[in-house]
């Protein structure tokens, strides 16, 4: 299982650069529903079924596709990968490299105190539900009045005149 | 020779039967077809027409694989794969009788709607990858088809869900064993059988690749084998509706004693498929805004509110 968990892990990273690298826009997509697909295989691993099945659907499903959907209305051409490539130079990677190479230094330095053992107990649908409508009933209400927000907004937007 | 779960032999065997499955329905489609609608069908090849699919086959199979030289290669190429891997690993969670499925899974109805919802990746790429207006329209509207139509399809099920208390298909079977959840839950039915035609996008709801309008939609520039997966995939997608209905609704394998359980399942699977190829043959094809106005406006209030009722019932009839 372990292994399993490392080889999500690399093909989460591997995915997740070639997003930020590739300058094909679909392309990037597409990498990044296989990040998304390997987050959900390592929730899996580590006992949690139920979060891996809704990252799965919820991001890899639905957010994403709209993001596809979005990006076939637009028609981006040749013209954005240009501009994409064009963004892309070396000295446009020096800052972020440094800055993230920090912060990458300071998690390895936390992580390393921290023991590795990892129980395989797996969290089904019934617990979840049992945190969700028990203790942070609180933070599922106000997500569900920030839908709603969103849902009255979209309404607002698409109105016939 | 024996069967049990997750054995080689059976993913094997569910692999190949429902892979041949598929395949024989083209030619079973196209005579049930000239059935209803007055004609003869295909009936040269073999016998009553039995070996088409044969000819079909050899015929996709030989055919020039033609990518256009504008079409984006990368997706225009894994886009055919997508659908074809997806609908097949939904299968994995099917329990087709007591000792043949592939995984007895705790989430199996939802891996089920997570596998549906990436199969929308594959008309999408298509219609996207092959730079051709009338595939691009083909996929625009098989995307917000299948988006729109997965949020009913989800909350149809939920009732069953409720009823039964897990979202492990095998639980669900075993608990409809005092009834099939057809009688409580018909509502849940009807919309899960409407949506799930929009899902596999099959007359009625072909849209996505309304011929007299667009062509054949997104798969209008493949060619080959490449069209053959994605004609197959159609047909795979109708055979796991079917097989979803009749695990879902209709008690999978349970029946009387005197057949075994998986020809129980066979025979409500196959009527399903039937009653598909039937609904094809039977009514005509709605505009595109009347099918989106339909979904928004109709099914989803409706399944809302059987989703509410049937709680409001399991949380009144608890002690």
């Amino acid at each position: 299982m372990i292994a399993l968990f490392y080889i999500a892990g690399a093909v989460a990273v591997i995915s997740t650069i070639a997003v930020i690298m590739q300058t094909n826009i679909v392309h990037a997509l597409l990498y990044m529903v296989v990040s998304l697909l390997a987050v959900a295989v390592i929730f899996y691993v580590l006992g949690a079924p139920f979060a891996a099945v809704l990252e799965a659907i919820v991001y890899a499903g639905a957010i994403m596709v709209l993001f596809l959907f979005v990006i076939m209305m637009l028609n981006l051409g040749q013209h954005t990968r240009n501009e994409e490539k064009s963004w892309l130079t070396p000295k446009g990677w020096l800052g972020p490299s440094i800055l993230s190479g920090v912060l990458l230094a300071q998690l390895v330095n936390v992580m390393s105190h921290l023991s590795y053992e990892i129980v395989p107990e797996q969290i089904g649908v019934m617990e979840v539900s049992a945190l969700l409508f028990g203790p942070y009933v609180l933070a599922v209400e106000l997500a569900s009045i920030l839908l709603l927000a969103g849902l009255v907004s979209a309404y607002h937007l698409a109105k016939p005149k | 020779m024996d069967l049990e779960i997750g054995s080689p032999l059976t993913v094997g065997l569910i692999l190949g039967v429902v892979i041949v499955t598929a395949a024989l329905l083209i030619t079973v489609e196209r005579r049930l077809l000239g059935f209803w609608q007055e004609r003869l069908g295909p009936n040269r090849v073999g016998w009553f027409g039995s070996l088409q699919v044969v000819a079909d086959m050899i015929k996709i199979f030989t055919k020039e694989d033609w990518i256009p030289p504008f079409a984006d290669k990368f997706s225009f190429v894994i886009a055919p794969g997508i659908i074809m891997s997806v609908v097949l690993l939904s299968f994995a969670v099917i329990p087709f009788a007591p000792n043949i499925g592939v995984i007895d899974s705790n989430i199996g109805v939802l891996f089920v709607l997570a596998m549906a919802s990436l199969g929308a990746y594959s008309v999408m790429l298509g219609g996207l990858s092959s730079d051709n207006k009338y595939a691009l329209l083909g996929s625009l509207r098989a995307a917000a088809q299948m988006i729109s139509y997965e949020v009913f399809m989800g909350i149809s099920l939920l009732g069953v869900v409720a009823l039964t208390g897990s979202f492990n298909l095998r639980e669900i079977v075993n608990a409809q064993s005092d009834g099939w959840y057809i009688i409580p839950q018909f509502i849940g039915f009807v919309i899960f059988l409407i949506a799930g035609v929009a899902e596999s996008h099959r007359l009625p709801f072909d849209i996505p690749e309304a011929e007299q309008e667009i062509c054949a939609g997104y798969h209008t520039e493949y060619s080959g084998m490449k069209f053959g997966m994605f004609f197959v995939a159609e047909y795979l997608g109708l055979v796991l509706i079917s097989s979803l209905i009749t695990v879902l609704f209709f008690g999978g394998w349970l029946g009387p004693t005197f057949l075994p359980p998986i020809v129980w399942f066979s025979i409500k699977a196959f009527a399903f498929i039937a009653f598909f190829v039937l609904m094809r043959a039977a009514v005509p094809r709605p505009r595109y805004d009347q099918l989106m106005s339909y979904g928004w406006l109709f099914l989803l209030p409706v399944s809302l509110i059987n989703l509410l009722v049937t709680g409001a019932i399991i949380l009144s009839s608890q002690p």
